[in-house]
């Protein structure tokens, strides 16, 4: 048996270590912060955020039909794969058909777990091929497919939060099951499956593959979602890549917008939180 | 032990007579209109009219002089393959409390919630043998369960009103079978539950605020108000003051013996004492058995069964 003094000397080593484990992970993500500060601060005018891109070199560009693009398709994305998501998790958690219900479990686990890319060609294939051009609607289609999953597994464990309790009181006065899911169910559990809808918006809007080969991008500004439309992600990777100076400072402001509305976003899900349980 | 008063039938009889709205159809006929038949001689076509309808009050009558609101025999439950009541055979009093005693664990919820099919929510649960409602068969596969449970109402150990204001919690039974047509309708029936269950006063000014905001006793009443306002016939109780302070407690028993009246009451409870204070009649039960049923007077001063003498007198428990 080690004397006290060693095992305290253990102790406080171990504490260190996990103490400056933690400290690394904060260092990268401030890191990563200050380089897109820095790096995107040079470009961000209210010119950036309003203007549609101008040819190279010439000023006053914006990424305008980015954000509005990124906007479209992550509404269209949300509109078709929420409720879908909803009902699902719905279904997972009120039915009784509990063999079946976790094959369906694991199957959409998995889904979560596939690379978007895999989904971007899947949506490419299934859409883009048959109709013979990009559009705004693969795109979309592309996202409602990332978010599905992802709402139903939430909305899932929201509902099984619901105290048997309630719904007991609710059949006991003679409303009939459906009834009692909808009705009750659903509307105690909506503050979590709100929560968990927008953490999902907020993970697609930051996805690049699935846009990729769906719906593309476009120089100019464009709400028509028969043809390809521009997004934050994709111009952003197409401004990387592109071997002018101007579009790689660009393509850091971008970042910096991205990255700052997605953050709106989470901080938006806290404060609706915390409002909720004071 | 202090004997349970017991209500003389002819005083029950006289509260029918006053304004108190009553709760089930047969007990409004019961007695009062025999003093039609005393009076002028009738010409043949009413008096077959009013044979008619003495026949089918007759029929309701011998329902109620029955005497039982809820027959149980030979009832067998089994969760899965644990065999948790054994041959119950039980009748239910008309108009009457009638209370569930035993150590825990002994199937007096069980049995409770076998009465208004609550363990249809358990895949599990299977029950056999026969309970019937007014003499028709509850366990049958054509039964409407959402009728049956709105007659026969059911108020849970802790209370769970819903996270909606107090007018909601007691318009929800009301809206969902649409029960009444016009906003007044609705407005006078909240009314009168939240009369009915002593808690009006308390709560008329906020009837908008959230039901969390009540506390503890006013939340178990107004889980009360909310199972009359849908009018049903029985009421069930799952140990409802198990959660309450004493004077909570008080409260919710008074409200028990005023409801006596208007509906069969069936209440499961740990408290002997409770059981001696509210009601007319005690079943005993002892793991998934039922031991004796009985006036609550005779259990408790003089019960037929040995057992029954040792939980009351507390050799275990």
């Amino acid at each position: 048996m080690a004397s006290l003094a060693q095992r305290k000397f253990i102790s406080r080593i171990m504490t260190g270590l996990t103490a400056l484990c933690a400290v690394l992970v904060i260092v990268a993500l401030f890191a990563i912060l200050a380089y897109i500060l820095i790096g995107g601060v040079r470009y961000l005018s209210l010119d950036f955020l309003v203007n549609d891109p101008k040819p190279v070199g010439e000023a006053h560009s914006g990424i305008r039909n980015a954000i509005v693009g990124s906007a479209i398709l992550v509404a269209v994305g949300s509109v078709i794969g929420i409720p879908i998501g909803v009902l699902g998790g719905l279904f997972l958690a009120e039915t009784e058909a509990h063999k079946l219900a976790s094959i369906i479990r694991f199957l959409i686990d998995n889904l979560i777990g596939v690379p978007s890319i895999i989904i971007g060609v899947f949506a490419w294939t299934a859409i883009v091929k048959p109709t013979g051009h990009f559009s705004g609607w693969a795109g979309g289609l592309a996202l409602a497919m990332m978010m599905a999953p992802i709402v139903a597994r939430t909305t899932e464990e929201m509902i099984k939060l619901v105290p048997m309790e309630l719904r007991e009181a609710a059949l006991a006065l003679g409303a009939p099951r459906w009834r009692v899911s909808l009705g009750v169910v659903l509307r105690t559990a909506a503050g979590g499956i709100g929560t968990g809808c927008m953490l999902a918006i907020a993970r697609v809007a930051g996805e690049t593959a699935p846009l990729l080969f769906t719906a593309l991008g476009l120089g100019y500004l464009n709400t028509n979602l028969n043809q390809p439309m521009a997004s934050l992600t994709y111009q952003i990777y197409y401004y990387a890549t592109s071997p002018y100076e101007d579009w790689h400072a660009m393509a850091w402001s971008a970042t910096l917008v991205l990255i700052t509305m997605i953050f709106m976003l989470n901080i938006a899900v806290k404060f609706i939180l915390r409002s909720k349980h004071s | 032990m202090t004997p349970q008063k017991q209500i003389e039938p002819d005083i029950q009889v006289d509260k029918n007579t006053t304004e108190t709205a009553p709760g089930n159809g047969s007990q409004e006929v019961s007695g009062n209109d025999t003093t039609m038949y005393t009076t002028k001689p009738m010409s043949p076509e009413l008096k077959q009219g009013q044979t008619a309808k003495a026949e089918r009050r007759d029929q309701d009558n011998s329902k109620a002089t029955t005497d039982h609101k809820i027959l149980i025999e030979n009832v067998n439950f089994y969760y899965g393959k644990s065999h948790a009541l054994h041959d119950i055979s039980l009748k239910i009093p008309s108009n009457k409390v009638t209370a569930f005693i035993g150590p825990s664990g002994c199937g007096k919820s069980t049995l409770l919630r076998a009465l208004n099919r609550m363990h249809d929510l358990i895949p599990k649960a299977r029950l056999e043998g026969r309970v019937e409602l007014d003499g028709e068969d509850i366990y049958d596969p054509g039964t409407d369960v959402d009728l049956l449970r709105r007659r026969v109402g059911m108020v849970f150990q802790k209370s769970n009103p819903f996270p909606r204001s107090i007018y909601d919690n007691v318009a929800y039974g009301v809206r969902i079978n649409n029960l009444t047509k016009s906003k007044a309708d609705l407005d006078a029936r909240v009314e009168k539950s939240l009369r009915g269950a002593a808690l009006w006063e308390e709560v008329k000014d906020r009837l908008k605020t959230s039901a969390s905001g009540l506390s503890g006793g006013q939340q178990q009443r107004l889980c009360i108000a909310r199972a009359m306002a849908v009018e049903p016939e029985v009421i069930l109780m799952d140990e409802p003051c198990s959660a309450l302070d004493p004077i909570a407690t008080q409260r919710i028993e008074e409200l028990i013996l005023e409801l006596r009246d208007q509906f069969t009451i069936v209440i499961v409870t740990h408290n002997m004492q409770q059981a001696t204070r509210v009601s007319d009649h005690t079943a005993f039960f002892w793991l998934g058995k039922l031991i004796e049923f009985d006036t609550t007077e005779k259990i408790f001063t003089n019960p037929s069964n040995q057992m029954t003498e040792d939980y009351i007198t507390g050799r275990f428990g």
